[in-house]
């Protein structure tokens, strides 16, 4: 355990003052001469995008924590953060107590993620993919199989097409073999970073109830990000709503509607907080 | 602390990953042997009735023992470029696993996809020739030996290439290309080094391939004995001694660099 005082409570997941910042190469929209164009080719101009900026939120064990933000507010730069393939600028993560950059091979054994694109080599089969992800966590083949099938077949996915391509399967199969990737090695902390965008209903309803399972089942501690209100609501124990890199709002979806300006009909719903908190409706900037 | 028996099993997963991409994508590694036949017999066959037959297996030599080398140096970069293209790169570095551990299980698939495919055109290459080559007084135990100490060089030299893909894969594919072709102009794959003009001959010292071929053409050509080739052996040994530990630590960095800069995403 690291960075912890005596007494202090342990939360699943501790994230302190973090921030990201990422250099890009300015785009002109300027119409330039043959030697401004070749004077830019040499000296570039950079911009800092502060992609997260000093967010601090604290997990508890058996909660799932909701990030509701819209496409590039940098909900998925937090979860890379947190799941060690990026390293913070200022500020520090702890999972179950370890730091991820000091300790991150610990904080790995006990984490897994579910990503908004299904990453796989496509030209596998699902069962190719799953035992060779399993084998990084040094759990067999036979193993790896047993445990797939069974999360794939309560995702709704036939066992038998575990042997097909993936690039045969729809984007919500393949998104299925994702969470069944995620799950395989148990993990008590699980990132899930938009699992359920672009899945037709009821794809989305089945990992939905999934998700509701893995919480009632496991003491795991689940951060859920999505651009979708009524997952967010259904899911989610406490939200944060993040805009530009920084949480702007946090607590339990009543105590976030509470925030927005009252109506005098229409029962004040989640999207009505987040398009008051941050002048943004969710639908047009993202999915 | 590095569990050693834990890891090699680990490593076994991207043997077998490798293995079954390979069988998936048969159409292209029929074309790759195909080419790799074509490619011998051409540059052999430009000796057949100009030279002896001994001049015939010099330059047949050079293109097994070059494709040899260059799956070596190219394998662990493809690996990393496949895995940028697919995504699944972050799911390996999000593993419980050991840099080394990943890298190693890709060499020795690069080792063992390298024999079997040069050891394939290798046995094809006699039904072309006939009596045009003389594999009577090859010494394989010297050719074998050879191969074993040289792949650690070109595994050193792979390992350095694999970051050009894991900061880019398209450039990185590149450089990873524009590397290979220096190697083959200076090291004297189909002629000797004392050809190249005066300034380029220095740089053919340094490469590891030289020493390899040097010792596999002595091998095949004339007999010799592995403690006839002790200079250039350990030679190439000394270079994979250095050059390993400098590929894990670069690749050590270019990761860090990634995961600083945000390199490792392909989208999201």
């Amino acid at each position: 355990m690291v960075g912890r005082k005596v007494g202090q409570p342990i939360y699943g997941l501790t994230v302190r003052d973090v921030t990201k910042h990422f250099h890009r190469t300015k785009k002109s929209d300027e119409k330039l001469r043959f030697h401004q164009k070749i004077y830019r080719l040499f000296k570039r101009e950079k911009e800092t995008i502060r992609a997260v900026d000093g967010i601090s939120l604290d997990v508890n064990i058996g909660e799932i924590y909701g990030i509701l933000g819209a496409n590039g507010s940098g909900k998925s730069t937090l979860i890379r953060l947190i799941s060690t393939l990026l390293l913070p600028d200022a500020g520090s993560i702890h999972v179950f107590g370890d730091d991820v950059v000091t300790h991150s091979m610990k904080v790995r054994r006990v984490m897994n993620r579910v990503s908004v694109e299904a990453s796989f080599f496509k030209r596998l089969s699902s069962a190719e993919n799953l035992v060779y992800a399993a084998r990084l966590y040094g759990i067999s083949s036979t193993e790896a199989k047993k445990r797939a099938r069974n999360i794939l077949e309560r995702l709704g996915f036939e066992a038998k097409r575990m042997d097909e391509e993936m690039e045969q399967l729809s984007r919500g199969m393949q998104q299925k073999v994702a969470i069944a990737r995620a799950l395989l090695t148990t993990p008590m902390l699980l990132l899930l970073d938009e699992p359920t965008t672009g899945l037709d209903p009821k794809s989305k309803r089945d990992v939905q109830t999934f998700i509701e399972e893995i919480r009632d089942e496991r003491n795991a501690v689940i951060v859920l990000t999505t651009h979708d209100m009524a997952e967010a609501e259904r899911l989610c124990d406490r939200l944060a709503i993040i805009d530009n890199g920084k949480f702007i709002a946090e607590g339990t979806v009543k105590e976030l509607i509470a925030k927005a300006p009252p109506q005098n009909d229409t029962p004040v719903t989640l999207e009505d907080v987040f398009i008051a908190l941050t002048g943004k409706d969710l639908e047009e900037e993202g999915t | 602390m590095l569990n050693i028996g834990r890891e090699t099993v680990i490593s076994y997963a991207f043997i077998e990953r490798n293995f079954n991409l390979l069988k998936r994508y048969l159409n292209w590694e029929i074309l790759f042997f195909s080419y790799s036949i074509v490619n011998a017999l051409t540059i052999g066959l430009i000796m057949v009735g100009r030279g002896s037959s001994q001049d015939v297996l010099y330059l047949v030599i050079g293109a097994l023992i070059w494709g040899f080398l260059s799956i070596m140096m190219r394998e662990v970069s493809d690996a990393i470029t496949w895995e940028r293209w697919e995504g699944t790169i972050e799911y390996t570095f999000m593993a419980p696993i050991y840099r080394i551990t990943h890298l190693v299980g890709s060499c020795l698939f690069a080792i063992l996809y390298g024999l079997l495919r040069t050891g394939l055109v290798l046995a094809i290459m006699p039904f072309f020739f006939g009596e045009h080559i003389d594999l009577g007084s090859a010494n394989w135990l010297t050719m074998a030996v050879t191969v074993a100490v040289s792949s650690l060089s070109f595994i050193g030299i792979g390992l350095m290439a694999a970051i050009f893909p894991l900061l880019s894969p398209e450039k990185g594919q590149a450089a990873t290309g524009i590397l290979q072709s220096v190697l083959l102009l200076i090291s004297g794959i189909y002629y000797e080094i004392e050809v190249l003009p005066e300034w380029l001959q220095p740089l053919s010292k340094i490469s590891p391939a030289t020493y390899t071929l040097r010792s596999i053409r002595a091998a095949m050509l004339e007999n010799a004995s592995v403690e006839s080739q002790a200079g250039n052996l350990l030679l190439l040994l000394i270079i994979g001694i250095v050059l390993i530990p400098l590929g894990f630590w670069v690749f050590h960095l270019a990761e860090k660099y990634a995961k600083r800069v945000g390199r490792l995403k392909r989208s999201g």
